[in-house]
């Protein structure tokens, strides 16, 4: 279907006629909700109510401005990045530093070891959120950043040691000789030879890591009741629940609070595309 | 072995063996001991006490103290509601598969050639997938307002009879959602099996189409068999995700109306905060996860495992 096609594709110029007719039909699928909301931040709800399909007429800044202007965007931003930087930070630390005996040493029990690390994959978050939330209520962790940072870095772990292992156990043996005969021991050669080498498989992992955080809602939903703590999947959600008659507020909230991720996706799509046909083919 | 011992070997040959084996077991437990506190703590700790709490009657305060068995799970099995959330998360697996599988591979299948615009198709494509399902959530449930954006489009394209209450009517509201996370997902599944399609080498096309293959047939006999592990991988990934679904469900419509929509993590979720039935909820999240563990070992056994075996030969022959 590619190979010979393609290269005929490329002399015949109109044999690729439905194949932008896919294209173009599934880009308008996907970005006429996104447009929607983002042009719908720039009407009144007024404007909308009288045709949800027009364009801004005129524009307003108005529900931007509002938003921009308020602190609850800007906290609920700050509190998902201050969530999202802690558990990306924790589980990339300590898989890393696990990851290190479990692909490069020889000890008892380390393959058992792995696997009771892998199971983790098997459970969701929601299998144990009522527990959790029973478990950071008795550590003071409730309406805690914290309190949300902690098992999310904690679920994350598995599929952090499971892309790393493979990854640290491909660096050749030489290098540690190398290390030990400079005089570098076990720590020095983790810090000075294995992470800087294992720095595109920490990439994939801290990438996979952050967008799972700045995702998650059960979670925070169940510790965070205190509107101050909201993360902002869950301040957006809120959001569109409280100012159920103002469309026009509703939308630009989520146009703001789709940007970061949004930047996030074009700095590292290379790296998330790569990653996963790294996945696939590993 | 020979790489540690070694490594160390020249200093330490003066010291006991001892002492040098407590060393290495020592720096061993350095690297192993944050996962595993975090690991233990935060996970496998309350995964346990889900099970001891699925025991008992208990509102999340108070004494744990009464024992009631296995009464929990034979109300949950034996409750219309969490047999209609079961039912609903089963259906989601089935239309998965029969929709998105098609629909991701043929689409994959037509950009996956040199053409203008396929790096910026990719991004657009994959950016539902981005978004939080909050956002989307929020976004769909203003689009599928009366008279929102869905319903006017459609009368302006003269299908006015098609519109329809798409989140209050009992019967369409789990389909509605279904679309929304397929928009949603689509996206991941279309990048992976390009990712899938960028092994398949031409040669074999181009082998094919000399043996005298039609197209169909290089796609049948070529394409896809190559592509196999990638699908089985999606597919397993869709399936797990269709049994845990809860957060689009719980934003657009709370699994309502009436449980139309339910799913068993809204139904849990549902028992456990609004009606404080704490050991009767996690009776519900361990059922879930056996569904899970039960699926994730035959999926194993059955699918994955033959495909390992099925790539080696292929390789090897």
């Amino acid at each position: 279907m590619s190979g010979a096609q393609s290269r005929a594709g490329s002399t015949a110029p109109f044999a690729n006629v439905p194949v932008y007719v896919v294209a173009l039909l599934l880009t308008v699928i996907v970005l006429v909700p996104i447009g929607f909301v983002v042009l719908g931040g720039f009407r009144t709800t007024g404007q909308i109510a009288a045709d949800p399909v027009g364009l801004p007429d005129p524009w307003v800044r108005h529900n931007y401005v509002s938003v921009l202007t308020s602190s609850a965007f800007w906290r609920q931003l700050g509190n998902s990045m201050i969530v999202a930087a802690i558990a990306t930070g924790l589980v990339v630390t300590v898989s890393a530093m696990a990851a290190y005996p479990l692909s490069r040493m020889q000890f008892r029990g380390r393959e058992a070891l792995f696997v009771f690390f892998t199971f983790g994959l098997l459970f969701p978050v929601a299998v144990a959120a009522l527990p959790l939330y029973l478990l950071l209520r008795q550590l003071g962790l409730l309406e805690s950043l914290l309190g949300v940072a902690l098992p999310e870095a904690a679920f994350a772990i598995p599929i952090t040691i499971i892309i790393l292992r493979p990854f640290m156990r491909a660096i050749p043996a030489e290098l540690e000789d190398a290390a030990a005969m400079d005089g570098c021991g076990r720590f020095g050669f983790f810090l000075l030879v294995l992470v800087p080498l294992s720095q595109p498989a920490l990439v994939t992992v801290t990438i996979l890591s952050v967008i799972t955080s700045w995702n998650n809602f059960i979670l925070p939903l169940l510790v965070l009741t205190d509107p101050s703590k909201w993360t902002l999947p869950l301040g957006v959600a809120q959001y569109s629940s409280e100012h159920s008659a103002d469309t026009a507020a509703i939308l630009a909230f989520t146009t703001l609070s789709m940007v970061p991720a949004l930047l996030f996706f074009l700095a590292a799509q290379r790296r998330i595309v790569g990653g996963l046909s790294g996945a696939v083919k590993g | 072995m020979t790489t540690l011992d070694g490594s160390t070997a020249g200093r330490a040959e003066a010291r006991p063996a001892v002492v040098r084996h407590r060393r290495r077991w020592l720096e061993i437990g350095v690297f192993l001991a944050p996962a595993i506190a975090l690991y233990v703590v935060f996970l496998i700790v309350p995964v346990v006490q889900a099970v001891r709490y699925s025991t008992y009657d208990w509102n999340g305060l108070g004494a744990l103290s009464d024992y009631v068995g296995l009464d929990n799970y034979r109300e949950a099995f034996g409750d219309p509601a969490f047999r209609q959330a079961m039912e609903h998360n089963g259906i989601l697996v089935v239309l998965s598969l029969v929709f998105q599988l098609p629909l991701a591979l043929g689409v994959a299948l037509l950009l996956n050639r040199r053409m203008r615009g396929r790096g910026l198709l990719r991004v657009i494509f994959f950016a539902p997938y981005v978004l939080s399902e909050a956002i989307t959530a929020v976004i769909f449930l203003q689009l599928l307002q009366p008279d929102g954006l869905v319903d006017e489009v459609l009368r302006g394209m003269g299908l006015g009879a098609l519109v329809q209450l798409w989140l209050a009517d009992l019967g369409l509201v789990f389909y509605t959602l279904f679309v929304v996370i397929t928009w949603k997902y689509i996206g991941f599944a279309i990048i992976l099996f390009l990712a899938g399609l960028q092994g398949v080498p031409d040669e074999l096309h181009e082998a094919a189409a000399m043996d005298g293959a039609s197209s169909w047939q290089s796609l049948r006999l070529v394409t896809l068999p190559l592509l196999g592990p990638t699908i089985r991988i999606w597919a397993f990934l869709a399936i797990i995700g269709s049994i845990q679904l809860f957060d689009i469900v719980w934003i657009m419509t709370l699994g309502g109306p009436a449980g139309a929509s339910s799913t068993m993590a809204t139904y849990m979720v549902d028992q456990g905060v609004n009606s404080y039935r704490i050991g009767y909820a996690t009776s519900v999240a361990v059922i879930l996860f056996a569904v899970c563990f039960v699926f994730s070992i035959l999926y194993q056994v059955f699918v994955l495992r033959r495909d390992v075996r099925g790539g080696t030969t292929r390789m090897a022959g």
